[in-house]
């Protein structure tokens, strides 16, 4: 009978917190009418893949923060599947404007845009749209790869440096451009190791790719690679090499080993697009985030750059920013890029 | 007390109860999660359930309802023949990838043509990467739930290596392939679509699953090959005692139920997918396949029921990001769903009970005479 007593009890219990979140949530549903509301769609890596999609959400978090006018949410996607889905999800909640992080997610925009014409989408690190109500949020990644770039070729005592790239494509290519540029700027007679991955989430294959590129000589390597660049940062840890890590600070990864890292500033992307549309002003096309509007650049642990060497970016970056230097962004132009 | 008794015996016989039971502990154990995260439970289970109050989200649950259908039928009918097809992952990814290549491929050929091609493709698929496993079972004696585990990862770096190849990969920048060509895919019109407010991605493929649930259902129950099946799982030197081929039996098996899973890829990928990605890990529709039999009972008719709800909890817990809640709760309560299951003998101890209330009752009586 106790046991019975017990069920009943619990029961009891949960109905009772099932009815308090009810009223809570009609409540809240009375204030969120006016609020903006922003939907952000993950792609397979999750809202805390420690990359994209984790600095969209934390810079959606921060401005919901400081200003009480936003109301954000993000879905989660599974499989390549629930893009489609979870677009819709927010259509049906009326979301105002639907943030997509990351190309995997452009076939199920561009349907859904094009469905839904009304509806306002931004999707990250994709310029294939072209709809009048989409835009695309693009980063000038070969201008932070040429900084990174920079200081490889500055502290690489073998002169030979490595590189890993998670897949051959024009814009996965403007990070090894950017970057051996960098290097030969600083060091024009180093040898740069590069290797395709051709996979963004094989951790041992970028162990694998790092251990033979230091078994070559490298002792710096940066990585365009996703998860897979993981390995290359665990790998270089392990040796006691520099890392150099992309699109956030990855420094966390590996405090003493990572020297610096191409940052992306998609949370800062994400927040001015929100910012922009709720003001009205949301302008489709191609947003370009670049060292100029300070979207790109390097990440701000930098206790590790020398000195010298720090400067000497921050001379580059300016040169950039003025127009004295060019940073190439294709194949063509920089004929040592030997991936294919 | 007759009326406590009659209720306790219906608890502790009746399997049905049982997994209903498990259901309910298993919203409980999520409750209480929300409750410890501080989530309004009401807020988070309304909506895990909204989706069944409106046509639309009926036609969301079928629509991630019919993968979950197609594995757990192929994991269902492998447990009714005595193996353990933990292998259905594999089928799943080969059959689907079978299904795109011929979508890709041959985009001309009428979908009349197509589509059926597109399912025999997959299930053939299906039913090789099965048999393959039961091959090296039969002959060498392999374990089969070993080979199988390593076969979802041939199957899966298999896909993978396929989808990166120039002619079938995406032209966009997208790390997938290219999207199958529309003749090959199972959706509704647009017009249909709009007209009844279904889910944009609405698509017949649950016609087939049901089709096969009750073929499936019909080969385990109706058939002679289903007997000599059952009689393998039930007892394999008995059915090779009574004559029956052994060997091929398991091959038979593992035939079908990887043709199952494999037909299952197909129509995800037809209906849902329109492309296969690179995958970065496995998807688990197979695994998921499983979890589906346990509950269905491995009854094909129960898993039909199973996948459906599955596929509810797939496409409410999408949403449960919406309220604040992580969507990892559904996995805490399919996980507590399946170890009730896997427990389900703690409900049929529930018949000690009586025992209890017996005891008393004699208590009472002789307390009446003196």
């Amino acid at each position: 009978m106790k046991k019975v007593l017990a069920i009943v009890l619990a029961l009891a219990m949960v109905f009772s917190f099932a009815a308090c979140g009810k009223k809570e949530d009609a409540k809240q549903g009375g204030e969120e009418a006016k609020k903006f509301k922003v939907g952000m769609v993950t792609d397979v890596g999750g809202v805390n893949d420690k990359s994209f999609n984790q600095t969209s959400w934390e810079g959606l978090q921060a401005l919901a923060k400081e200003n009480a006018d936003f109301e954000v949410s993000y879905l989660e996607s599974k499989t390549d599947a629930d893009y489609q889905t979870n677009i819709n999800t927010f259509i049906d909640e009326g979301t105002d404007l639907i943030i997509c992080v990351g190309y995997m997610l452009a076939d199920a925009t561009k349907d859904a845009a094009t469905k839904n014409p009304n509806q306002k989408f931004a999707i990250i690190d994709d310029s294939s749209i072209d709809l009048p109500n989409v835009a695309c949020l693009m980063f000038a990644q070969h201008e932070a790869s040429y900084l990174v770039g920079l200081v490889a070729g500055s502290v690489t005592k073998s002169k030979t440096v490595g590189y890993v790239q998670g897949m051959v494509s024009e814009p996965m290519n403007q990070f090894g451009v950017g970057y051996i540029a960098g290097v030969l700027a600083a060091c024009p007679d180093a040898k740069v190791l590069q290797y395709n991955a051709n996979n963004f989430g094989d951790i041992p294959g970028g162990s694998a790719a790092a251990t033979n590129m230091m078994t070559n000589g490298a002792d710096v390597i940066y990585h365009a690679a996703g998860g897979t660049g993981i390995g290359v940062i665990n790998t270089c840890a392990e040796s006691k090499i520099w890392a150099i890590g992309v699109d956030t600070d990855q420094s966390t990864l590996s405090p003493d080993y990572v020297i610096t890292s191409a940052m992306k500033r998609v949370d800062t992307a994400s927040q001015d697009i929100s910012k922009e549309t709720k003001a009205g002003n949301f302008k489709a096309g191609v947003h370009l985030y670049d060292l100029k509007n300070g979207g790109v650049d390097l990440a701000p642990t930098r206790t590790h750059i020398p000195a010298d060497v720090l400067t000497k970016v921050e001379q580059a970056k300016k040169d950039i920013i003025d127009g004295k230097i060019k940073v190439p962004s294709t194949a063509a132009e920089v004929p040592q890029f030997e991936l294919k | 007390m007759n009326n406590k008794k009659g209720f306790i015996d219906f608890i502790s016989t009746n399997k049905v109860v049982h997994i209903v039971l498990s259901i309910v502990l298993g919203f409980l154990v999520g409750a209480i999660f929300l409750v410890v995260l501080k989530i309004p439970v009401g807020a988070a289970y309304g909506k895990l359930f909204a989706p069944f109050t409106n046509l639309k989200g009926i036609s969301y649950i079928i629509v991630y309802g019919i993968p979950y259908i197609m594995t757990g039928l192929s994991v269902a009918f492998s447990f009714k023949t005595g193996v353990f097809n933990i292998g259905c992952e594999g089928q799943f990814v080969v059959g689907s990838m079978a299904a795109c290549l011929l979508g890709i491929l041959c985009p001309n050929l009428p979908s009349i043509v197509l589509i059926p091609l597109c399912f025999i493709a997959a299930m053939l698929a299906g039913a090789i990467w099965g048999i393959i496993v039961g091959f090296l079972k039969i002959k060498w004696g392999i374990n089969e739930v070993l080979s199988m585990i390593m076969f979802n990862w041939i199957a899966f770096y298999l896909s993978n290596f396929i989808a990166g190849i120039p002619a079938i990969h995406s032209d966009g920048s997208a790390e997938a392939t290219k999207s199958i060509s529309e003749n090959a895919q199972t959706l509704l019109s647009d017009e249909t679509i709009a007209n009844l407010g279904l889910c944009p991605t609405a698509n017949w493929g649950i016609i087939i699953a049901i089709i096969m649930t009750i073929v499936i259902w019909f080969i385990i129950e109706k058939t002679s090959l289903g007997y000599e099946l059952k009689a393998v799982g039930f007892n394999k030197d008995a059915a090779l005692y009574g004559g029956i081929n052994v060997n091929k039996s398991i091959l038979l098996a593992l035939a079908i139920s990887g043709a199952m899973a494999g037909l299952g890829g197909a129509l995800q990928l037809m209906g849902m997918g329109r492309r296969i990605s690179i995958f970065s890990s496995q998807e688990g529709f197979g695994f998921a396949g499983i979890v589906t039999a346990l509950i269905g009972c491995s009854n094909p008719f129960g898993v039909f029921v199973a996948g459906l709800f599955y596929g509810s909890l797939m496409y409410g817990g999408s949403k449960l990001n919406l309220v604040g809640a992580p969507t990892q709760l559904v996995n805490v309560i399919v996980g507590t769903v399946v170890f009730f299951i896997a427990i389900s003998v703690i409900f049929t101890n529930l018949k000690y009970l009586k025992g209890l209330f017996k005891k008393k009752e004699v208590k009472n009586v002789n307390g009446g005479e003196k």
